[in-house]
């Protein structure tokens, strides 16, 4: 069965994917042709290694290849950037917990724009900014977030409601230094 | 769980879901993926010749792309999907919104007077399509551009409702094989369509659905008692005119391509 998949097999299965992992490209590497030069590795890379997908779940198995090639592009030309986030997990939640106050996320939907929440997403460091991406732009499951990035489910949660959190702080952070400018 | 807690996810990721952006890739994408798959993996190469496009220009690269896909009828997925990927008419109109917005190339002609505007595509296009100011009702025209949908050169006006831009897009009635049913929202923008006028009104935008409500109904009110102002210019026929100004770079890349291109 595995041995008939060819090409037009790949094609079928890569081509559908092809926005959300731009997308996903274009949200890691913060630029255009930067997330072009990504998706295309990719790709490449998943054509490569099509005879070793043991069927299941084609697009958590693109995306997490997707974001190998993601970072392994920001490993080489952009290696302080991956170093902050090293340790994102065992952070504690309690300093940015504190910044946030009564209902702020009202506050925020009242009045964050477009460009605000999206400079708000691209400002979380990456392992935190593709969970959100994942998650609330893609639309993905706790179960195939965690086979992308390769991590218990019980981790992405974590780091989803870590972002959510530093989201609204930074929001809030944003909208005061709105009103007082 | 605390009911406040769900709620502040709910709160943040209603946030997100309504103005994260979701990027489309640039259709030049899918052929520069299918040709690195030719000619580094041994896939089966395709019919047309594309080095034969310029690639140093993005734009009209992209324009080009689409054309290809558009004028030849036989190729392989990846340069099909380049034109109308995962189909529809609606993830087209999407997609081209998004793009106007990120690519930065949202006007082409900047003028909130439909005086101007409306000349501005009459000019470039077989037709000329209505131009209504709705300034005073909230609604402030930024001005137009040429897009493409659908296989097809159509205006796409701009407004604004407070944050949010949106895209109208514009071309004659009838002349769609798509008046399928659509959906009323894709990726997150909402999405009206209606005719008037002769002509068909497809708008697209982050703004919310009532907005786009009250758009279409000031745009029906202005355009529906003076279909005289209204009639296309010339008959409805869309198609590419590659002498026109605005196309005619392009032109040239395309005579560049065999006009058979397949080997026999």
């Amino acid at each position: 069965m595995a041995n008939r998949r060819g090409p037009r097999d790949f094609e079928r299965l890569a081509l559908p994917h092809l926005d959300a992992a731009y997308s996903l490209a274009r949200w890691l590497m913060q630029n255009e042709s930067d997330a072009e030069d990504v998706v295309q590795d990719a790709y490449l890379r998943a054509y490569k290694y099509f005879a070793g997908f043991l069927g299941g779940n084609f697009r958590a198995w693109l995306f997490a290849i997707v974001r190998h090639a993601a970072y392994d592009w920001m490993r080489r030309n952009r290696s302080q950037e991956i170093a902050l986030d090293v340790d994102v997990d065992g952070v504690s939640e309690t300093s940015d917990d504190a910044a946030v106050s009564d209902n702020p996320e009202t506050a925020l939907l009242r009045k964050a724009d477009h460009h605000m929440i999206n400079e708000m997403i691209a400002s979380l460091p990456p392992v935190l900014r593709e969970v959100v991406v994942l998650r609330e732009l893609q639309e993905l499951s706790y179960q195939e977030i965690a086979e992308i990035i390769e991590v218990p489910i019980g981790t992405v949660m974590s780091r989803l409601s870590r972002a959510r959190v530093r989201l609204i702080a930074d929001g809030q952070r944003r909208l005061k230094e709105t009103d007082n400018g | 769980m605390a009911n406040g807690e769900l709620s502040f996810e709910q709160a943040v990721s209603t946030i997100i879901r309504r103005h994260g952006e979701r990027y489309s890739a640039p259709s030049s994408l899918a052929l520069r993926i299918g040709d690195a798959l030719e000619t580094t993996m041994g896939m089966q190469p395709r019919a047309v010749p594309f080095r034969l496009v310029p690639s140093r220009r993005p734009l009209a690269a992209l324009a080009a792309s689409l054309l290809l896909a558009v004028v030849l009828s036989s190729g392989t997925t990846w340069y099909i999907a380049a034109a109308g990927r995962q189909g529809g008419l609606a993830e087209q109109a999407v997609a081209s919104h998004a793009r106007s917005l990120l690519a930065d190339h949202l006007i082409d002609v900047a003028s909130s007077d439909q005086h101007t505007v409306k000349p501005w595509l009459g000019s470039r296009l077989d037709l000329s399509p209505p131009v209504v100011d709705l300034t005073d009702k909230g609604f402030p025209l930024l001005g137009a551009r040429l897009d493409y949908l659908d296989q097809r050169q159509v205006a796409a006006l701009v407004y604004k409702r407070g944050l949010h831009f949106i895209n109208l897009f514009v071309w004659p009635e009838g002349d769609s094989a798509t008046a399928v049913s659509m959906p009323a929202s894709v990726r997150g923008y909402n999405l009206r369509r209606w005719n008037g006028g002769g002509f068909t009104f497809y708008a697209v935008s982050d703004a919310e659905p009532r907005q786009l409500d009250k758009l279409e109904k000031w745009i029906r009110a202005a355009t529906q008692p003076q279909t005289s102002a209204l009639e296309p210019s010339s008959t409805p026929k869309l198609y590419l005119d590659l002498s026109k100004r605005a196309l005619a770079p392009l032109a040239f890349e395309l005579h560049l391509i065999p006009p058979s291109p397949v080997k026999e």
